[in-house]
């Protein structure tokens, strides 16, 4: 990997960090409502793995997903507007937090009923398969979400139809207040044995690992060896979301894991150490990054609300031209009319 | 014009629209080697015809649903068989917090191009697998949903639903797959959102769809005979759902009857009265009144199963009894 690859994973976990930071005074100041699931500490995982794909491969990820909106480039404009409810927003205000998407950068979205996006995921993978596009699908999920049921069902659909399909799991140790052997009955990489897929357990807290590792996944995927699991040790700073007092976990374990931290380990054993960057570039590059955060709250800040004649826009792609009368569609009054007219469509 | 099954048109429809579209797949639970294809044999020969198209899944109804929305989103049609609609109930995360959710709440980035088809129905087998969620589909804002009584429909609008870049449950019906209606060789589509009047009459309003529909119809000839002529209005789309026809034929008879299969608490037959009422009260010269399945699960005696569903003769009933002033 060459010297300015390198620093780009830096200046993106960074971005990241600060951009969540940031996030959360924004929601002490209540301009970001809802729930708020914040990535600081796993910023390795969405990095490493986004750097180690092709552009037009597929990235389906849960709630936890701003990491991996702006590691995949959605500008931090987008994602913090997004996060305010504004119409520049990735989704217009729609989603929230937990529904960043950008298909053009063929980010398929967040997801946010625990293992729901699964099958989705594997439905991307079948349908690369049988368009022969080559592309592969990176499926990231939360160690709490291999006990549901389309866990087990898109695993097992996975290796059965062999679809170059990568499940990542960031392995948090934690399902929001639940640790995992209290969730788990047997070790992560036994689940992945169960359906004889091919699996590694990676340090989460380490770019380059965890780039390595995808590349071999995404390699194997590709060449039609079938799906790949991965399991990413990790750990999350910050409460489960803003909303999580964040009581069960010690405080000598946070500190513990915080000692590991992604962010500096990288600067210090890689960068520094093989004088990649000076301190001085180090500081300049927070400085461009802490900047670009703040050019996203005042943009989002100053973006306008989603309109509310927007509100019936893509109930359906392909509205229903003879479609009288409604029940469903007939508008509030304070939408300023009876009859809804259909929304916009492409 | 040729007569053939509802099921056969329904194998037409698949046909026509995977010689035309290359896209267009099948998956669902038995669909290919299970009897020649089908619990109740509705893509037999079709995996024949279209090598690698048609396909056996497992046993997840969960994976069957998203895993065709996700290949909907990935650029293919998918044409999702769930072996009967009680099956659906475990894959409703799927169909309402994904299928009905990707258009909107991703302000038009993701279409799903799926169809999920899955019969109603009975047949002495009990509360489990006897059951009507008509309604319940029916609510949720982003589907579409289609209940064709008729080959003609069935076959009409299976083509629309494949073509149509929007989630829709279809559902089908244990009770029809061997009706048989006259359907034209030549190549036609129904538009989704669209009412049909099954019958024309001036007396009685009859809003329904589906099994309903037939005896619905039964019903009529044995009220003609009586001197009542009843008016059937088949919904064949659940939703978006076309009153248009509802309160064209209310604001001439002055009599409407819901008639549906489902339990009538929370039916659609509830939405359907409100609204009417809502817009033509004044055309009305009797309470619009419901025939609807009694609510209980659905028992295994004969008798027991005869009676929680409703017939022709409660139609005939409901019928006779608005026509004597009695609701
Ligand atoms: C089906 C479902 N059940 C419960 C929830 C509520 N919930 C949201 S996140 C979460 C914990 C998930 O933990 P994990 O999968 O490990 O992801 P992490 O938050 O650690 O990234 C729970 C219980 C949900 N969103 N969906
Ligand atoms: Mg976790």
């Amino acid at each position: 990997m060459d010297r300015d690859t390198l620093i780009s994973l830096y200046r993106q976990m960074l971005l990241i960090r600060v951009f969540e930071d940031r996030a959360a005074e924004m929601y002490a100041k209540a301009k970001i409502a809802g729930f708020l699931h914040l990535y600081n500490g796993q910023e390795a995982i969405a990095v490493g793995a986004v750097s180690a794909l092709a552009p037009d491969d597929e990235i389906v990820v849960n709630y936890r997903d701003h990491g991996w909106a702006l590691a995949r480039g959605c500008t931090a404009r987008a994602v913090m507007a997004e996060l305010f409810g504004r119409a520049t927003g990735t989704t217009g205000g729609r989603g929230g937090s937990m529904h960043l998407v950008d298909v053009k950068r063929h980010f398929w979205g967040g997801y946010a009923i625990v293992g729901g996006h699964l099958p989705l995921a594997v439905g991307l993978a079948v349908a690369a398969q049988y368009l022969k596009t080559g592309r592969v699908t990176l499926c990231s999920m939360g160690d709490g979400s291999t006990n549901i049921g389309t866990f087990h069902a898109a695993l097992n659909w996975a290796k059965l139809w062999n679809v170059p399909i990568i499940f990542l799991v960031e392995n948090n140790q934690y399902a929001m207040g639940t640790a995992y052997e209290v969730h788990s009955a047997v070790p992560m990489l036994t689940k992945a044995a169960g359906y004889d897929m091919y699996a590694e357990e990676v340090d989460g807290m380490d770019v380059l690992v965890v780039h390595e590792a995808v590349c071999r996944a995404a390699e194997r995927a590709r060449r039609g060896d079938g799906p790949v699991f991965l399991n990413a040790v990790t750990y999350r700073y910050r409460g489960h979301s803003m909303a999580d007092p964040d009581v069960q976990r010690s405080k000598e374990e946070i500190a513990e894991w915080r000692r590991r931290d992604p962010i500096t380990r990288f600067a210090d054993e890689v960068l520094l150490k093989r004088e990649l960057a000076t301190p001085e570039e180090l500081a300049a590059i927070r400085k461009s990054v802490e900047a670009e955060v703040e050019d996203a709250i005042e943009f989002a800040d100053n973006s306008p609300e989603p309109p509310l004649e927007s509100l019936y826009d893509y109930i359906y792609m392909q509205p229903v031209s003879h479609m009288q009368i409604s029940g469903s569609l007939i508008r509030p009054p304070k939408l300023g009319g009876r009859v809804s007219p259909n929304g916009k469509h492409h | 014009m040729p007569e053939i099954t509802y099921r056969e048109a329904l194998k037409r429809a698949l046909r026509e629209e995977m010689q035309r579209d290359p896209t267009v797949v099948i998956w669902g639970e038995d669909v290919v080697a299970y009897a020649g294809g089908g619990a109740y044999g509705v893509t037999a020969g079709l995996a024949k015809e279209f090598p690698g198209r048609v396909r056996d899944t497992p046993i997840a109804e969960e994976a069957i649903i998203g895993i065709g929305i996700g290949a909907a989103m990935g650029g293919l049609r998918t044409v999702c068989e769930i072996m009967t609609v009680n099956f659906t109930l475990v894959a409703w995360d799927q169909i309402v917090n994904h299928a009905a959710k990707q258009s909107h709440m991703f302000n038009g980035q993701i279409k799903v191009p799926m169809v999920i088809r899955t019969p109603n129905g009975h047949g002495r087998t009990a509360a489990t697998h006897s059951q009507n969620f008509d309604a319940w589909f029916a609510s949720i804002p982003s589907l579409k949903v289609v209940a064709p009584a008729t080959p003609y429909d069935a076959k009409g609008l299976l083509k629309t639903a494949i073509r149509d870049d929007d989630p829709v449950v279809f559902l089908e019906h244990l009770q029809l797959y061997s009706t048989r209606g006259e359907v034209p060789d030549e190549e036609y589509l129904i538009p989704i959102g669209e009412a049909d009047y099954k019958r024309r009459g001036k007396d009685v309003t009859i809003v329904t769809w589906g099994r309903m529909t037939v005896e619905s119809l039964k019903a009529a000839r044995i009220l003609a005979e009586e001197g009542i002529e009843v008016e059937i209005v088949d919904l064949r789309t659940l939703r978006p759902l076309d009153l248009s026809l509802a309160l064209e034929s209310v604001r001439k008879t002055n009599r409407m009857i819901v008639v549906e299969e489902g339990w009538r608490t929370g039916g659609l037959g509830a939405e359907i009265a409100a609204s009417v009422q809502e817009v033509a009260f004044n055309y009305l010269d009797a309470p619009i009144a419901r025939v609807a399945g009694l609510e209980v699960p659905m028992p295994y005696a004969k008798n027991l199963e005869r009676a929680t569903l409703p017939f022709a003769e409660d139609v005939v009933a409901a019928v006779r009894a608005m026509m004597q002033n009695q609701y």
